[in-house]
C-alpha cells in the first residue's frame, strides 16, 4: 500500500520535487527568457508565477477611462488565465468542467498511462507467472499425505461457492478486458490490425462496464459471509511461521481461513473495494470526485510531511481527478491481479485437493485434516457435516 | 459445478440488467455533458 501512495505521489509530485532555479530576467523585463522555455524543454521545473500571476489588472483598468482594453487584460493575459485555470470562464453547458479550457495534466497522464503503467504493470503480471512456474517446477503439486479416507466434509455451501464465483468470474471478464483496453494498440493493434483492435475494445467497454456491476455484487457477497473467519487471530502467527506448510512438509494448524487465504482476502476486499469506487467514479465522470477530498485527508494526518514530501495537491480540477481516478484503478488492478494469479495457482494446480473446495464443495477429511485441522474439528462436531457419500478421488 | 455456473449466468444476467437500467436512465457523456446548441454526430 505504502508503495502504491508512493507511485500515486511521484506522479502528482514528480515536477514541483526537481530542483527549482531563477534565471535572470532582466533582459526580458521579467519575461520569461528563453532559458526559460529550454528548462521547460528539459523538463525542469520552474518557478512560473511569473507567468501564473502575470494575467492582467481589471480592478487597475477600472479607473483608466478610455484604452483599458478587454478590462485591463491583454491577449497573452487572458490565454495564461486559461492556461492556468485561473480566467473567468462561463459556459451555457456542461459545468463546471467546462471551464477548463486548458490544462496540462492530460500529457503527463497520458504519458504515465503510455509508459511506466504499462511497463510497470504488464512486467508485474509476466513476473508473476514466471515465478509460479519456476516455484511450481522446484515445489511440484502439494499432494495430500498419507491415503484418502473417503469420507466427506462441507467445505463451502453452494452460496459460498455462487459468490466465490460471480466474484471471480467477473473479475477474470474485467482483468482481461482492462488489459486490451490499456495493451491493445500496442499488443493487438499492430498484429491483428485496428479494426481488430478496435471491434475488441469496443465489446471491451461494454463488457467491462457492465459486468462491474456483478463484480462489486461479488465483492459484497463474500464479504458479509466471510468477514468474520478472516479476522485475524493466534493461530495465523503459527502458520505464517511455518511459511504456511507450502515451503517444506510441516502443515500447520488452521480453522476455515489460513493465514494466506486471509491475505487473499483483504487484499480482495481493500483493493476491490478501491478499484470498484474508482470504477464507478469513471463511469459516471465528474459525477464523484474522490482524489482531492482524500488528499485533503491525508494531509490533515500529516503523512506526507512524515515522509518528507510536499503537501498532496488539493486544488485539482474535473479532469485531473478523472485521470488520477483512472490511474489507481489500474494500479489496483494489476496488484490484485498477480494476487489472483497466485490464489488461481494454488487452488488448481498447485494443490492437490484444493478445486474441490469451491467445485463440489466437498473435500476429503484427509485434505482438511492436512490443510484446516482446527475447521475440522470443529465441523466434526455437527454430524450432518461428514458425508461418506461421493468421496473424493485421488488425483495422480 | 452448479454453483459456478448458476454465477457466471447471474454475471451475464447482471451486466444485461445495468446495461438496460443505465441506457434507460440516460448515463452517457454526450447526454451529461452537452447542451442542445451542440451537434453531436450520435446515431440513436
Amino acid at each position: 500500500m505504502r508503495v502504491l501512495i508512493w507511485l500515486l505521489v511521484c506522479l502528482i509530485t514528480a515536477l514541483p520535487a526537481t530542483a527549482q532555479t531563477t534565471p535572470d530576467r532582466s533582459a526580458s523585463g521579467g519575461a520569461q527568457t528563453l532559458a526559460d522555455i529550454m528548462a521547460r524543454q528539459n523538463g525542469e521545473t520552474l518557478d512560473d508565477s511569473i507567468r501564473r500571476d502575470n494575467t492582467g489588472d481589471p480592478i487597475g483598468a477600472a479607473a483608466v477611462p478610455q484604452l483599458g482594453t478587454r478590462g485591463g487584460v491583454s491577449d497573452p493575459e487572458f490565454w495564461r488565465a486559461l492556461r492556468y485555470g485561473t480566467a473567468d470562464v462561463r459556459v451555457s453547458a456542461g459545468g463546471e468542467v467546462a471551464t477548463v479550457l486548458v490544462q496540462d495534466g492530460g500529457i503527463r497522464w497520458l504519458n504515465f498511462r503510455a509508459g511506466p503503467l504499462r511497463q510497470y504493470g504488464g512486467w508485474l503480471l509476466l513476473g508473476t507467472l514466471a515465478l509460479l512456474a519456476v516455484f511450481y517446477l522446484l515445489r511440484g503439486k502439494i499432494r495430500i499425505e498419507g491415503e484418502m479416507t473417503g469420507r466427506t466434509v462441507t467445505r463451502f455451501k453452494a452460496v459460498e461457492r455462487f459468490g466465490h464465483w460471480l466474484l471471480a468470474g467477473s473479475f477474470i471478464l474485467l482483468g482481461i478486458t482492462g488489459l486490451i483496453t490499456l495493451f491493445g494498440r500496442v499488443l493487438i493493434a499492430p498484429y491483428l490490425g485496428r479494426e481488430v483492435n478496435a471491434a475488441l475494445l469496443e465489446a471491451g467497454k461494454w463488457v467491462h462496464n457492465n459486468v462491474a456491476w456483478a463484480f462489486i455484487a461479488g465483492l459484497v457477497i463474500i464479504f458479509v459471509m466471510w468477514v468474520a473467519h478472516n479476522l485475524p487471530s493466534r493461530t495465523d502467527l503459527a502458520w505464517i511461521s511455518q511459511a504456511g506448510g507450502i515451503i517444506g512438509s510441516k502443515h500447520p494448524p488452521a480453522k476455515k481461513f489460513n493465514a494466506g487465504q486471509k491475505v487473499i482476502f483483504w487484499s480482495v476486499v481493500l483493493f476491490g473495494s478501491s478499484i470498484a469506487v474508482t470504477g464507478v467514479s469513471l463511469l459516471f465522470p465528474y459525477e464523484l470526485p474522490l482524489f482531492a477530498g482524500s488528499f485533503a485527508l491525508i494531509n490533515d494526518i500529516g503523512l506526507p510531511g512524515l515522509l518528507g514530501w510536499g503537501e498532496l495537491s488539493t486544488d485539482l480540477t474535473p479532469q485531473e481527478e478523472m485521470q488520477l481516478a483512472q490511474l489507481w484503478h489500474a494500479i489496483l488492478g494489476f496488484v490484485l491481479m498477480a494476487i489472483i494469479l497466485a490464489h488461481i495457482y494454488i487452488g488448481s494446480i498447485g494443490m492437490e485437493g484444493a478445486y474441490d473446495a469451491m467445485g463440489s464443495g466437498k473435500v476429503d477429511e484427509a485434505w482438511a485434516k492436512q490443510h484446516h485441522s482446527l475447521w475440522l474439528e470443529e465441523i466434526q462436531l455437527d454430524p450432518d457435516a461428514v458425508s461418506f457419500e461421493n468421496p473424493t478421488k485421488r488425483e495422480n | 459445478m452448479k454453483s459456478m455456473l448458476t454465477g457466471l449466468v447471474a454475471i451475464v444476467v447482471i451486466a444485461l440488467g445495468a446495461n438496460l437500467l443505465l441506457k434507460q436512465a440516460g448515463f452517457a457523456s454526450h447526454e451529461q455533458f452537452s447542451g442542445s446548441s451542440v451537434r453531436l454526430n450520435v446515431v440513436k
